[in-house]
């Protein structure tokens, strides 16, 4: 579980994020929505420890942001996992070195060990045939699959996603939307995604946070965002007038 | 003051490529596929351009050494100064600001445009260890291009002397006469200097460099632009310091 207790956070005296306050639930999907612009990404970054917050603290299962010292903050980050919007897959490394890499990189156990944990990761993504292909060779839904086995193969404890059916096509979309959510649920992960896409919203989202201007608006579950009465939401929801026809 | 806020970025990017070391055995993989990348496939394109280099340096030589009182070994004394204490070390350099200097700009942007070095950090993996030490220790076998440059464009000149029909045994002399080893550790010092600009510079410019991937060739021609200059910067204060 991660708790956002009124972080603040600006650039060059602008304010991206303001007073927010949330907890993002463990072995749920977890969605982060908004406009572009509204402060998603910069949340997400926030989480994730790429960039420090300006005040308030992030709470992960207990643990606060403010008083780590720089090895436990390292520690906080190899219990996580991302999956980038272009999946940022090395383009030199193959799919099964690229899945292999995190354990290469920080774990000391043996090489046998390390293969038989990427085949166990890459079978659950469905990949099997597919190890011995490098990222270029592969397509959008196959290259998002790679980076969610590479994202879990640390076993994580947080599991954040940049948008990560962008790009795809709505089936395919939805393929990656219940790949995470089964992954969220089998490993007991707080996943965290940011998205835009209605149809992730509504098939996967379990505890959707509503951002606008920094602010955070609104709060609840699939369920409750297309009932909303929020003006926000709304508008968000039902972008298009098509939509706002079929809901009256 | 951006100037200034450059140069102490560039300055922690050194400090922070040197701390927090990724594992050994990763480390000596990316080490000998950097030694490849930055100093083997190097090697090609210096032979050639030192080789004939060095034939123009002695024709043009020859042709200022036309007066029959001056000695013929002057052409070979000449080419062999000019090819240990400019051509190969500096000369040779700013063609590598090009050649090592995009191809190492151009790579880690891309990693930067396309999240990658994002996705390192994210691992809590030193990014900067990871992605640019390994490229300095490389090319600290730069001076095994320059030596083979010196020895190209030296040989490139008796080839070329030859064919204008000055004896080559002239020539032979030339190049060992009033021999100073200290010339060669000069050219070395240079060469050493110059391997480390040739590895960070490039790595600055490609690791915070910003945008898409257009930005990225603006990227490598900044990396050029400013690895040249640097070089021809230390040039004149290295032999300011050590020949002056």
């Amino acid at each position: 579980m991660i708790e956002v207790k009124n972080i603040l956070k600006s650039f060059e005296n602008s304010d991206v994020l303001k007073e927010i306050e949330t907890i993002f639930y463990r072995g749920k999907t977890n969605l982060i929505i908004g406009q572009s612009g509204s402060g998603k990404t910069v949340l997400l970054k926030c989480l994730l420890g790429l960039y420090e917050v300006d005040s308030g603290e992030i709470i992960y299962d207990g643990v606060s942001s403010k008083k780590m010292n720089s090895d436990e903050k390292l520690d906080i980050s190899r219990q996580m996992g991302m999956v980038f919007q272009g999946s940022a897959l090395f383009d030199s490394m193959n799919v099964l070195e690229n899945v292999r890499f995190p354990l290469d990189m920080l774990t000391k156990i043996d090489e046998n060990e390390k293969n038989s944990r990427a085949m166990k990761f890459i079978e659950r993504v469905n990949l099997k045939d597919a190890i011995n292909k490098l990222p270029s060779e592969l397509s959008g839904g196959m290259q998002k699959r790679v980076a969610i086995a590479r994202a879990i193969v640390m076993n994580p404890k947080y599991l954040f996603c940049d948008e990560p059916n962008s790009g795809l096509d709505p089936k395919t979309a939805i393929v990656i939307d219940q790949l995470i959510q089964e992954i969220t649920k089998e490993y007991n992960i707080t996943t965290i995604i940011n998205s835009h896409d209605m149809n992730s919203v509504i098939e996967i989202g379990e505890n959707i946070v509503f951002l606008k201007e920094g602010y955070k608006i609104w709060q609840g579950n699939n369920k409750e965002v297309l009932k909303s009465r929020n003006k926000e939401v709304e508008d968000f929801v039902y972008s298009s007038e098509l939509l706002k026809k079929l809901r009256n | 003051m951006n100037f200034l806020h450059d140069i102490g970025k560039y300055f922690l990017m050194i400090k922070i490529s040197f701390s927090k070391s990724c594992k050994r055995e990763i480390l000596y993989k990316q080490i000998f596929k950097e030694i490849n990348d930055l100093v083997l496939d190097s090697i090609q394109i210096v032979s050639i351009l030192s080789f004939f280099i060095g034939g123009v340096v002695s024709i043009q030589m020859a042709l200022s050494l036309e007066n029959p009182l001056l000695s013929k070994t002057l052409i070979g004394y000449a080419t062999r100064e000019s090819v240990i204490l400019e051509f190969a070390p500096t000369f040779i350099s700013i063609i590598m600001a090009g050649k090592v200097g995009s191809y190492i700009t151009s790579s880690i942007g891309t990693m930067r445009v396309t999240e990658q070095i994002d996705a390192l950090e994210v691992m809590g993996i030193n990014s900067l260890n990871y992605l640019v030490f390994p490229k300095i220790i490389a090319m600290l076998l730069y001076p095994f291009v320059i030596t083979i440059s010196m020895f190209l464009g030296i040989v490139g000149g008796l080839l070329a002397i030859s064919l204008t029909g000055v004896p080559s045994e002239a020539y032979i002399q030339g190049i060992q006469m009033d021999f100073e080893s200290y010339h060669v550790t000069y050219s070395y010092i240079k060469t050493l200097v110059f391997s480390f600009v040739l590895a960070t510079v490039p790595s600055f410019h490609g690791y915070y460099m910003k945008g898409g991937a257009l930005d990225v060739g603006k990227a490598s021609t900044q990396s050029f632009y400013w690895t040249s200059i640097i070089i021809i910067i230390l040039n004149y204060i290295i032999t300011q310091l050590l020949l002056a």
